[in-house]
């Protein structure tokens, strides 16, 4: 093997990742749109309507995939809270900082969605379901993050604060979760029950597939284009920023 | 952390005391020291213990207030009431943990000393359990009976403010650490804490409840005594981590 072994750190500097980040973003946010398109297209035209839920369950291919991207971002959040408090990287910090916002208004979205959904479906805006209890609960989890780093002046301060309650959360996000569950199940019978039939038509499954890989996309583009604002206002100080800016 | 010649930590005469106490394995008396210097400090300023067990009291009194007399009803709500009035009344108690040993700079000094930190914050967290815990427990029959509890529903609710009231002290102690000189800090911290007791409040009004239903109690009472077990473990660390991070 001659090959010259990667330096993994090479885009941990914020001076390296910010032109690598700019060239990568309109990409994703590209691939966000064309899969958004494939992802409405199937959904709207091509899934079939269902026989129970009629033409409302279509909501589905927004609703599921925002709540996928809402457990699922707040995992990646804390992931490189975690990197940066292990290896003191500021960038990992800011890439924490950059995913929360997006990762609590998809949890917000999912919530909206999910009652929307559930006003024709079950007749009611709000049921104190386990999914969507804990859905609430993570959405406090996103604010408590973003409060309390809007909370500490110092930024890297706010980084390291940010990432032990960050670590907490990720700890307790499938205790609480199970503890919702067996709370819900304790109090009322499976009066309402959003199990979804496992016979879901290829095509809605598709759909939905295509969805969550759009929102994915839209969060890496939407994640990369503030973790660039954030690079810009933390090291304004650095000869590079000013001579960028200039 | 340590520096040559005499250590900094000399300049906590208890904290020194402990290193002195030959024999027993001063490691753990570390935890002992704070814990006695901070239920010594507590004994020389009462009204603030008390005033978040009037707290606790009034919290309760108004559900009552607020719902109507009917004793069926309040028979039905009178755990997670008590259980929602302990949540907040521990909450009140969580700003003074670290607030007047940071401004003053007891908690630098601890972090300088060769106690191991981690032990020394486990201490003070014990004393806030001892302070605003164990009084809402040992009151809890007392509000139980405004609220028509029979005996047995009583004895399950004590057992389970018993092992859930400390593990409210030690998630509550991490978040009391993050909001350490913080602005808006006491707000703030219900925001981060809160959402982090909801485990201990659904297996400790559970159980109550488990137990009117006839379902038995010990998978309730056993899961939050795993809770506790794991926080008494890892949420010191998070602490003391928390703890650093306000003092750099």
């Amino acid at each position: 093997m001659t090959m010259k072994p990667l330096n993994t750190f090479h885009f941990a500097s914020p001076a390296t990742f910010y032109p690598l980040a700019g060239r990568l973003q309109p990409l994703f946010a590209l691939l966000a749109l064309a899969l958004a398109a494939a992802g409405l297209y199937v959904g709207f035209f091509v899934a079939p309507t269902d026989a129970q839920q009629g033409e409302g369950y279509r909501i589905i291919f927004v609703h599921v995939p925002t709540s996928w991207m809402a457990m699922f971002l707040y995992c990646v959040m804390a992931f490189w809270a975690a990197v940066g408090l292990v290896f003191n990287t500021r960038l990992a910090s800011m890439m924490a900082s950059a995913i929360a916002p997006t990762g609590a208004m998809f949890a917000l979205l999912s919530l909206l969605t999910g009652s929307l959904w559930g006003k024709p479906m079950w007749g009611t805006w709000w049921v104190w379901d386990a999914r969507l209890t804990s859905t609430l609960i993570l959405l406090f989890l996103y604010l408590g993050f973003l409060a309390l780093q809007a909370a500490v002046d110092d930024p890297r301060r706010a980084d390291k604060a940010g990432a032990i309650l960050a670590l907490v959360g990720v700890v307790n996000v499938p205790i609480i979760y199970f503890s919702v569950k067996w709370w819900n199940t304790l109090h009322q019978g499976a009066s309402v029950s959003i199990t979804k039939s496992s016979s879901m038509a290829q095509t809605m499954l598709l759909a939905m597939l295509l969805m969550a890989l759009a929102f994915w996309m839209y969060s890496i583009a939407v994640a990369l284009a503030r973790v660039r604002n954030i690079i810009l206002e933390r090291e304004a100080h650095t000869e590079w920023v000013q001579h960028a800016m200039a | 952390m340590s520096l040559p010649g005499r250590p900094p930590g000399e300049q906590i005469p208890l904290v020194d005391a402990a290193r002195s106490a030959k024999g027993a394995p001063w490691i753990v008396n570390a935890a002992l020291v704070s814990l006695r210097r901070d239920l010594l400090l507590a004994a020389r300023r009462r009204s603030e213990v008390l005033t978040a067990l009037f707290f606790f009291v009034v919290v309760v009194s108004l559900f009552p207030l607020a719902i109507g007399p009917e004793p069926a009803l309040l028979r039905r709500i009178g755990p997670g009431a008590l259980w929602v009035a302990a949540l907040l009344a521990t909450l009140l108690g969580l700003p003074r943990l670290f607030a007047a040993d940071h401004a003053d700079g007891t908690l630098e000094q601890m972090a300088l000393s060769p106690q191991p930190f981690a032990l020394q914050m486990a201490g003070k967290v014990a004393a806030h359990w001892l302070l605003c815990g164990l009084p809402l427990v040992l009151l809890a029959p007392l509000l139980g009976l405004q609220f028509g509890l029979d005996g047995d529903a009583q004895g399950v609710l004590m057992l389970s403010l018993l092992i859930g009231t400390p593990l409210l002290s030690l998630i509550g102690a991490i978040g009391a650490a993050l909001t350490l000189g913080v602005r808006g800090g006491g707000v703030l911290l219900s925001l981060l804490v809160l959402p982090l007791y909801i485990p201990a409040l659904v297996f400790g009004a559970g159980s109550v409840e488990a137990e009117a239903a006839g379902l038995g109690v010990r998978g309730h009472l056993s899961v939050l005594g795993a809770m506790l077990a794991l926080a008494v473990f890892f949420a010191p660390w998070a602490t003391t981590a928390a703890v650093r991070v306000a003092l750099e």
